[in-house]
């Protein structure tokens, strides 16, 4: 068994520096490793380019990155509910690009999976496919996309050991398997932390291969953006 | 008399067939899953990755790691699955959703769809809606006919930035059923009340409509 386990989240980040670029799983706020992100708000390193599917609220997740202005670039596909993310865009202090999500979902996978790049139908004809080489297959046009490469990729997941397999929960799922790997660093932290051996081995969701440096992560809040409910009767 | 959204919502339920997966995009779509024909199945997919998607959760019972793609919190039916964002954009592009139903801002006669950007005003992203009107078959818009200024949302060509192009096949409006056919919007259905006139008078694209535009029925 290889260990991977690292003590703390200040351990985990070792390395993490100014002007990096960082992959982060999660959808919305499901899913995001809280435990990284309160560590980087703290290291205060700044102009990170950050690649991740949404940009947080503006008091948590990634907007607490913001709110510090510590990304220079934002990679995403949806940015909505966020009125700093909008100020910072709309005044030119922050740079983004927003794609496809599929998109981003096949480029983190691409970057895990050491395709350099690979032809999707999405967005061909609007503006996402300008200055991008596009090819005809099966007489359908298709656009070039090349895969992320990343310093530091930062997970969440349920269940982890200390070999770094992961287990996820639920839509928590999200990006955050096609994000281990395609950095040269991935963190995973997780609720629970088990000794090797404890995971059924045919239940692993990723396996510890990707996974760099694992711990297990404390206070998760898990704040849900709309919660929606419906009566008993 | 025009349809509400729950109309709207209504009449393109009567589009889905046994055996369908489908994904709901925000706003009118969303209310499909509450008029499912009671003799059909069909299964919801949500692109952040849930195949099986059930109703709203009961109070007290919301799970934080249990949400679609608006961010609800929802449960799951039995059958349903959990996975990861890129084998979710595999069913979609892989074309083993069956049926796409979103909103959107403008239509084009030739099957163009502007939904996700206003310039200047409006800068959300295109979420998954990019990779879903590239790739599925089958693409039911659901929206109103015109905008709050009373502008037809069906024009000759979108004046906004595009989600895709040459893909949609079937519009459903508060005040009409229309395909895309290759010289313009054909007129199906009229709402229930709803002249033949009105349709036309709030289309700004090219319309087609023989004798057979029937009337809704619900």
């Amino acid at each position: 068994m290889i260990d991977k386990t690292v003590s703390n989240v200040s351990e985990a980040l070792k390395g993490v520096k100014s002007n990096m670029t960082l992959l982060l799983g999660g959808f919305g706020l499901c899913g995001i490793p809280e435990n990284a992100i309160a560590e980087l708000v703290r290291l205060k390193i700044t102009n990170l380019s950050c690649i991740s599917n949404n940009a947080g609220v503006d008091d948590f997740g990634l907007g607490l990155l913001l709110q510090q202005k510590q990304i220079k670039k934002m990679t995403a596909s949806y940015v909505g509910e966020n009125e700093e993310f909008e100020r910072q865009m709309l005044s030119g202090e922050l740079e983004v690009e927003l794609i496809p999500q599929g998109t981003l979902a096949e480029r983190a996978r691409a970057g895990q999976a050491g395709i350099p790049a690979f032809f999707t139908p999405a967005g061909f004809g609007t503006e996402i496919a300008e200055g991008k080489e596009v090819r005809e297959f099966n007489g359908k046009m298709h656009v070039l996309e090349n895969a992320f490469k990343a310093d530091f990729g930062f997970i969440k997941a349920w269940k982890g050991d200390e070999a770094g397999n992961l287990i996820f929960k639920g839509s928590a799922r999200n990006f955050n398997p096609v994000m281990c790997g395609a950095a040269k660093i991935t963190v995973a932290e997780v609720e629970e932390l088990v000794p090797a051996g404890t995971l059924d081995p045919n239940e692993i969701h990723v396996s510890g291969i990707f996974v760099q440096r694992i711990f297990e992560g404390i206070n998760y809040e898990k704040r849900i953006e709309q919660r929606t409910v419906r009566s008993k009767t | 008399m025009a349809l509400d959204k729950n109309g709207i919502a209504q009449r393109i339920a009567q589009e889905l067939k046994n055996g369908y997966y489908v994904n709901l995009g925000i706003g009118i779509p969303t209310l499909v899953a509450n008029y499912i024909p009671k003799e059909i199945n069909v299964e919801f997919q949500s692109e952040n990755g849930v195949l099986g998607m059930g109703p709203f959760p009961f109070e007290g019972e919301e799970d934080a790691d249990l949400i679609n793609a608006g961010k609800q919190t929802i449960t799951t039916l039995k059958g349903a699955s959990f996975f990861d964002s890129a084998t979710s954009f595999a069913m979609i592009r892989g074309k083993h959703v069956d049926l796409t139903i979103l909103g959107a801002m403008e239509v084009s006669q030739t099957g163009d769809i502007a939904n996700w950007k206003i310039p200047g005003k409006m800068v959300k992203g295109m979420g998954g809606a990019m990779d879903l009107v590239a790739s599925a078959e089958n693409i039911i818009v659901a929206m109103m006919h015109t905008n709050r200024a009373g502008i037809s949302k069906l024009l000759k060509k979108c004046t906004l930035p595009l989600t895709g192009v040459n893909c949609v096949k079937k519009i459903v409006t508060e005040l009409a059923v229309l395909d895309i056919g290759p010289n313009g919007f054909i007129l199906r259905e009229t709402a229930p009340g709803v002249s033949v006139e009105q349709v036309i008078q709030a289309t700004e694209g090219d319309l087609i409509h023989g004798d057979e535009v029937h009337e809704m029925s619900f």
